[in-house]
């Protein structure tokens, strides 16, 4: 960027001499003259700005080389690296998703082979007390013996699924490693389009400084404010705790509702 | 947050658990719950969370567009709606639900990400009943229902 500034600054100089030059010029009612140098000054407005838009284009076609954007260049392979992080964004979406059903599968699974174990425990407990306490007869206990090893045969079978899902639930978590390198890929190559766009950027405010172009930043910012239009939904939170704005607990949000008389 | 549910489900899983603990609240267990959410993963967690808590006469939409015709002809008795929804938010669900002469007695909890306070302060004026925030806990998702409904029978 160096180079740039001293280019901006010839010209600025070369801007702020002539200026007296046209003045004096002027001044004596040498018309002729202040044309001539009016002329000049075009000139070196001009090389400049075609200079610096030169530079843009350059770099514009880079970065269109660079992240394969245009699958009609030779460079480019099947897919545009935008692309591709689309569809590896959109497969870590399938793979969470999966992991969960394939989780709650198991867990659905699960929960009414625990129940059931507990419901006949408890009803064997209540009646092997009646046993202990000597309430019992002999015909009850018979009936108790055969209920309590067709409980042991169950428990034994029950505890083996459990503990079967309990793996598979444990083996769903897999996607965690699977999806953390594609977001970490995907994430390298956000960083890579914003620190272009940056460069590309700055060399457009060269440009700007040629044309003498300003821009209305507020109300560029305004505009942007106006977009964001909270009924819409902004997902989650990553730093709740951190903004002021934010609720960062449910603690927070049943103190804010109640202050609200809720 | 180790205690945060989250995707997975933590607490109690069958209601001999959840229910035998604590003041109880005299709740239908009957009353038809309507769960709009477009993530099917979330949309089954509370199904399951609602089950656990007893509830068990369920259904499901993916978004208020869907939701708000079952709504006007399905008699439900209560609704958990997520907020950030495409097709219709669960904000313009929930103001729609206050419009609606026949609907707008009903309990509405919202259950999302969502929480900026401004929105959760815009969810109240809407006339929201209750609101959770994603991650959430078995617990939480018990009491707002249990205060949802105390308010309303009492």
């Amino acid at each position: 960027m160096e180079h740039d500034d001293s280019q901006v600054g010839d010209f600025e100089s070369t801007l702020k001499s002539n200026a007296h030059q046209l003045l004096e010029s002027l001044e004596r009612g040498n018309f002729g003259d202040a044309v001539q140098v009016i002329n000049e000054l075009n000139k070196v407005r001009d090389r400049g700005l075609y200079h610096e838009v030169g530079k843009l284009t350059r770099e514009l076609h880079s970065a269109i080389v660079n992240f394969q954007l245009d699958p009609r260049l030779p460079h480019a392979t099947e897919v545009s690296q935008i692309t591709d992080a689309t569809e590896r964004l959109n497969y870590v979406v399938t793979m969470t998703e999966d992991a969960a059903n394939r989780t709650m599968d198991l867990v659905e699974q699960s929960a009414p082979l625990v129940n059931d174990i507990r419901t006949e425990a408890q009803s064997l407990s209540a009646d092997w007390g009646r046993f202990m306490r000597r309430e019992m007869g002999a015909e009850d206990f018979r009936e108790l013996a055969k209920r309590v090893e067709l409980f042991l045969v169950n428990s034994e079978r029950d505890s083996g699924k459990l503990s079967g899902h309990l793996n598979d639930i444990l083996l769903a978590q897999d996607y965690q490693d699977l999806t953390g390198q594609v977001i970490k890929r995907v994430t390298q190559l956000v960083t890579e389009v914003e620190s272009n766009l940056l460069k590309l950027m700055l060399m457009a405010t060269q440009v700007d400084r040629y044309a003498g172009i300003e821009h209305d930043q507020e109300a560029l910012r305004a505009e942007k404010q106006q977009e964001k239009n909270p009924s819409q939904g902004e997902g989650p939170q990553i730093h709740a705790d951190k903004l002021d704005d934010v609720a960062a607990s449910q603690d927070d949000v049943d103190d804010l509702l109640s202050s609200l008389g809720f | 947050m180790p205690s945060q549910a989250g995707f997975t489900i933590r607490g109690c899983i069958q209601a001999a658990e959840c229910t035998g603990e604590g003041t109880e609240v005299d709740l239908d267990k009957n009353m038809k719950i309507l769960i709009v959410d477009d993530f099917s993963t979330m949309r089954r967690i509370i199904k399951n969370l609602l089950r656990d808590l007893g509830f068990t006469n369920t259904a499901e939409a993916d978004d208020g567009t869907t939701a708000l015709p079952m709504l006007q002809s399905g008699s439900f008795d209560f609704l958990v709606t997520d907020w950030n929804m495409p097709g219709m938010t669960g904000i313009e669900l929930l103001r729609a639900v206050r419009a609606d002469e026949r609907l707008k007695q009903l309990p509405v909890l919202m259950v999302t990400a969502e929480a900026k306070r401004d929105q959760i302060i815009e969810a109240a004026q809407a006339g929201v009943n209750g609101y959770v925030v994603k991650p959430f806990t078995a617990q939480v998702l018990k009491e707002k229902i249990e205060k949802i409904f105390e308010r309303v029978n009492g």
